[in-house]
């Protein structure tokens, strides 16, 4: 019994990282482009509230994630009339409220990526006839694959260690929000050490895995580029 | 024919100057754009690629129109066809030689094409290696190379050779010289290089804060029309020195330290670092086969 629920909220954890990072690797990609190519006015604004999540208490932006999405406040209301979905208190609701709080730590990485890159590989693409879009994913992405990684990983492991926006926005029913790390908080107010342990335990070595995985990986691939 | 009528201003660490150039450039020349950095040298060439896109002005090359202010026209570099050589090379990092010219086709279905052109730059023996592993020289044939697969109306060079050692950069200026020679493509190159200017282009405009100061062959606008010399030497003043009445000037030409004695009025304007015209006029060098 306690063997199944442990198992389950591993893998709800596993499972909002997942989706989290390939939702912030689609958004990622545009906005760091943006971010690095442009010279607009406004480059300043989009950046401090990108990096928003950075220095805000989780409880804060949970807080008003918390009120922007109950059914009772305009918004809430309006996403459950017409896409039938309530964000509080549901997986879904998770998903959204960690992809706005992750968000830096994929566009970050992204965006000094295409930053490094001599200005020169984009001319030159254009200069042989390729489109912007053909540049940038045939050209610019294949040069920043160790931040992609770097982005992707550091999101991942981010969401899985995330607790404050969580814990305000999902709360803790098991097998819908309840993650690793409400689920020790959650055993340490019971007294269950040993369980708290497990998961707390779990958490360390495979999130020690992944950063040497990423290591390892960034290393062979920097090499590959002088074969 | 290329028609180049442009204004652009140029924020220089001396302030804001405009770049205006009204010019024609014949089919088959090779032109170098002289002048010192932030001269506006490098911006003309980025513009007649597009890259850059001037305030005001018209630029035609053979009937068809590539920027026109009034028209509201700006064809993107995409679309001028030209071959654009980077100072750094910008060749791309994760692909292998071959890729990158491959990527350059047009046509997928032309790859004889890039064999064609890595047998003529001959670096068929580099294809499968990826830049980072290639030298200097070897970068700039491949950038060189890539530029030339798609066929353009016009090679852009952007100080190609600067960055290599002085043997290198002599056997690339020759290799140039016979590209040019076999394609008779119209080139224009960005240069700060005397030595490369005669040897490569047989018309420079020499520019100086944004304006063309002088055009002509390179002899015309170098050397002035008055020096008649029989043998003339570009170099790079290093020394002068007082000698009882006269002075030794020591000049860098083509790699060897010359020591040439000048009089008072000729030293006058030159300082260390000027470039000069080392000419005489009755020569009677003595010749020793190697």
């Amino acid at each position: 019994m306690l063997e199944a629920s442990f198992f389950q909220t591993m893998l709800l954890t596993f499972e909002l990282a997942g989706i989290v990072t390939l939702i912030l690797l689609s958004i990622g990609i545009p906005l760091g482009y943006y971010l690095s190519q442009t010279r607009s006015r406004l480059k300043p604004a989009l950046e401090a509230i990108v990096s928003m999540p950075l220095v805000l208490p989780p409880s804060v932006l949970g807080f008003y994630l918390l009120l922007a999405f109950s059914p009772k406040n305009a918004f809430g209301a309006w996403l459950d009339s017409t896409f039938d979905l309530r964000l509080v208190f549901s997986f879904e609701g998770l998903i959204v409220a960690s992809v706005i709080f992750s968000l830096p730590f994929m566009v970050h990485p992204i965006q000094s990526g295409f930053t490094a890159l001599p200005p020169s590989l984009k001319e030159a693409a254009y200069t042989l006839g390729k489109t912007p879009l053909q540049t940038l994913w045939k050209v610019l992405l294949p040069n920043i694959k160790p931040s992609l990684l770097t982005g992707m990983v550091i999101t991942f492991a981010h969401t899985v260690g995330e607790f404050g926006v969580v814990l305000m926005i999902g709360g803790n029913i098991a097998g819908e929000t309840r993650v690793a790390s409400i689920a020790i908080y959650d055993e340490v107010e019971a007294l269950n050490y040993d369980l708290a342990n497990q998961y707390a335990f779990t958490l360390f070595v495979i999130s020690f895995a992944i950063l040497l995985f990423v290591y390892a990986v960034n290393k062979s691939m920097v090499k590959s580029e002088f074969k | 024919m290329i028609t180049i009528n442009i204004t652009k201003p140029l924020h220089t660490a001396d302030g804001t100057i405009e770049l205006h150039v009204e010019r024609q450039i014949t089919d088959g020349d090779f032109l170098t754009l002289f002048g010192k950095s932030g001269s506006g040298k490098t911006t003309l060439l980025r513009i007649i690629a597009g890259l850059e896109t001037p305030k005001s002005g018209r630029i035609e090359v053979d009937g068809e129109v590539w920027f026109d202010s009034e028209k509201n026209i700006n064809l993107p570099p995409q679309k001028r066809n030209v071959g654009f050589v980077f100072q750094d090379y910008a060749l791309f990092p994760h692909m292998s030689v071959r890729q990158n010219l491959e990527f350059a086709l047009k046509n997928p279905q032309e790859r004889a094409k890039v064999e064609e052109i890595l047998s003529i730059m001959e670096i068929t023996n580099l294809a499968q290696m990826k830049p980072a592993h290639l030298s200097g020289g070897q970068k700039q044939r491949v950038a060189v190379a890539r530029a030339m697969v798609s066929s353009p109306k016009m090679l852009l060079l952007d100080e190609p050779l600067s960055a290599l050692d002085h043997a290198m950069r002599l056997k690339l200026q020759d290799e140039l010289h016979a590209l040019h020679q076999r394609f008779g493509i119209t080139s224009v190159l960005v240069s700060h290089d005397m030595s490369e200017v005669f040897r490569l282009s047989n018309r420079v405009w020499k520019i100086a804060l944004g304006a063309i100061t002088d055009d002509g062959t390179p002899s015309a606008v170098f050397a002035g029309q008055n020096i008649s010399g029989k043998f003339k030497i570009v170099g790079e003043v290093l020394s002068i020195q007082k000698s009882d009445i006269l002075y030794i000037v020591e000049v860098l030409a083509h790699n060897e330290i010359l020591k040439v004695t000048a009089l008072k009025h000729e030293i006058e304007n030159l300082r260390i670092g000027d470039k000069l015209l080392l000419s005489s006029k009755a020569f009677n060098p003595i010749l020793t086969k190697l």
